[in-house]
């Protein structure tokens, strides 16, 4: 019996959200009195998630691009040596992808968007959010294998340091039709999915030239940038940045939106973020309604200002 | 080509959320309900599939009768024939067995599914069809051309994309980028009548085998006031994002 956990990693490095994973992991583990596996498809950097309470790291022999039939049997196989009880994942792309198909794999119930540690384990029973998080839901799992797609910063990074082991794993490597033709993806930038804060502009920006400062303000906190859907469909902005109903889900720390006047379909995208920050120049716009804290002014005046006191308190507080 | 695309009847964007039966089932009273947006792109991506390459489109859905109105209007879009599975959809795995069972019995060559329901937000029903199924699949798919047997699709992955080539029969979970919003179709008044004419099948479930259930629902606390702070008075917003937030 064990808990296994996927650990996703990006060019050689471990992905915060598989840290996380890490953390929620051990914490289950120790709630089941069981031990913590982690399946890896990289053999770097594996210390790191001893630190987070990884007792046994399977690193498997398996380099080709990401292609999700061979990596979900792949996982099934390793939760099979394992005997999992439970499978947890992140809420990557890559391993909403996957879940799906493990689950059949495994005859086991998969839960995604879950935002805590189960609330009971007889019968097991999760809480997920539902309805764009506007809403939770108890969830029991009633198969023996139980898969847990863990929302985004819901539970936060947790140091727990054991003694941990690293185990080649060679599995059977199945075929696919699929193959993956082609990667683009741009390099050094923080994802939307991985960022702990999101900075996002609507049309209060007025133009695409107007971007430069929005860019300067992700650059000093470290964060993703995004846009608002007229923003996306006027062309202004790649797609990839469009976040809301029909676009890219956000749940980051903080939430910075500028010049975005809030349309229901923008929140329902943005809703699991913590803390959200608004600045616009209509006090009337919806978005202050929905936000934690509010700036009614000029962006272009707001912001610049902003950037430079951030610059101040990141020199102040390294 | 045969296509079959699976449609969720789900509330409008702007509903009110709230729950009834001791918070144990969510109020529909006086919700619209319309077709599930991901799914929508899918649909006008299959009526392209219909117009250039004389596809032929199904829709499926599994739920009760009140649902019927949401495939009658993928009909009127341009739909060929709708298939009802008369189950309550409470759990992924039991609606995508079900779905399974009509794609097999339907042989479809593609099928078409929405990147995940904008109420229960599970993602999971394409997943599951495709490898219960063992076809091939593509999820968060915002491209898909079809030749002869091959295909070609692009997934959006985290900060950029991909492509991919793969043989139908296939499976994806598609979003806005199929088609853009523009592009979806508003029923007209020839569609709706034509609509009523077409053949929609209710199907009694296979073997509603479940997985999970929900069991409870709750809404989030209520969310505190907002703070305003002086557009001249930046350093107290660092401060509140610093010392309260502590997100800085």
């Amino acid at each position: 019996m064990s808990v296994l956990v996927y650990i996703e990693s990006d060019n050689g490095a471990l992905k915060k959200a598989a840290l996380e994973v890490a953390s929620y992991g051990r914490a289950l583990a120790n709630t089941l009195n069981t031990s913590l596996s982690a399946v890896i498809f990289s053999s770097e950097n594996n210390e790191l998630l001893a630190s987070y309470g990884v007792d046994k790291v399977l690193t498997v022999d398996y380099s080709e691009k990401f292609n999700a039939k061979i990596y979900a049997d792949i996982i099934t196989q390793a939760a099979q040596k394992e005997q999992a009880t439970v499978v947890v994942l992140s809420s990557s792309a890559d391993s909403r992808y996957l879940a799906p198909m493990l689950s059949v794999g495994l005859d086991g119930g998969y839960v995604p968007n879950v935002v805590e540690l189960p609330t009971q384990t007889q019968p097991f029973t999760v809480k997920r959010s539902v309805f764009s998080n506007k809403a939770f839901c108890a969830t029991e799992i009633s198969t023996a294998v139980k898969i847990i797609g863990l929302s985004n910063n819901a539970f936060g990074l947790v140091e727990h340091p054991v003694s941990s082991q690293t185990e080649p794993f060679s599995p059977n490597i199945i075929s696919t039709e699929i193959n993956i033709e082609n990667v683009d993806k741009a390099a050094n930038k923080v994802t939307i999915a991985d960022a702990e804060t999101v900075v996002s502009a609507g049309r209060g920006l007025k133009g695409p030239e107007n971007w430069a400062m929005v860019e300067d303000l992700a650059e000093v906190l470290g964060a993703a940038t995004a846009c608002s859907k007229p923003v996306s469909d006027l062309g202004w902005r790649p797609h990839s940045e469009h976040v809301g109903q029909t676009g890219k889900p956000v749940a980051s720390n903080l939430y910075i939106a500028i010049g975005i006047s809030g349309a229901i379909q923008h929140l329902a995208g943005i809703n699991s973020s913590k803390v959200k920050v608004v600045i616009n120049t209509d006090p009337e716009a919806p978005f202050f309604k929905a936000a934690d804290y509010g700036i009614v002014g000029d962006a272009f005046e707001v912001v610049p200002k902003l950037i430079e006191k951030l610059k101040e308190f990141k020199a102040q507080n390294g | 080509m045969k296509i079959l695309v699976c449609i969720s009847h789900v509330p409008d964007t702007t509903s009110k959320i709230n729950f009834t039966n001791d918070n144990t089932a969510f109020d529909s009273t006086g919700v619209q309900f319309v077709i599930n947006p991901n799914d929508e792109f899918g649909l006008t991506r299959a009526m392209w599939f219909k117009e250039k390459q004389n596809a032929t489109v199904d829709v499926v859905n599994v739920g009760g009768p009140e649902t019927e109105s949401t495939l009658r209007k993928a009909l009127a879009i341009g739909a060929d024939a709708a298939f009802r599975v008369n189950m309550a959809p409470t759990d992924g795995y039991a609606v995508a067995k079900e779905l399974t069972k009509v794609a097999q019995d339907g042989h479809y060559d593609l099928i078409i599914a929405g990147r995940e329901s904008i109420d229960y937000n599970g993602g999971m029903v394409p997943g599951m069809m495709a490898t219960a199924l063992g076809a091939s699949f593509v999820n968060n798919c915002i491209s898909l051309e079809i030749e002869g047997e091959k295909a070609t699709a692009v997934r959006e992955i985290d900060g950029g994309k991909e492509t991919l080539t793969t043989m139908l029969p296939l499976v994806i979970g598609g979003q806005k980028g199929l088609v853009e919003e523009s592009d979806l179709k508003i029923p007209n008044m020839r569609g709706i009548m034509m609509a009523r004419k077409k053949p929609l099948t209710v199907l009694e479930p296979s073997e509603n085998k479940t997985f999970t259930s929900s069991v409870h629902f709750e809404k989030p606390a209520p969310k505190g006031a907002i703070k305003m702070v002086d557009a001249d008075n930046i350093d107290e917003l660092i401060d509140l994002l610093h010392n309260e937030a502590k997100v800085i």
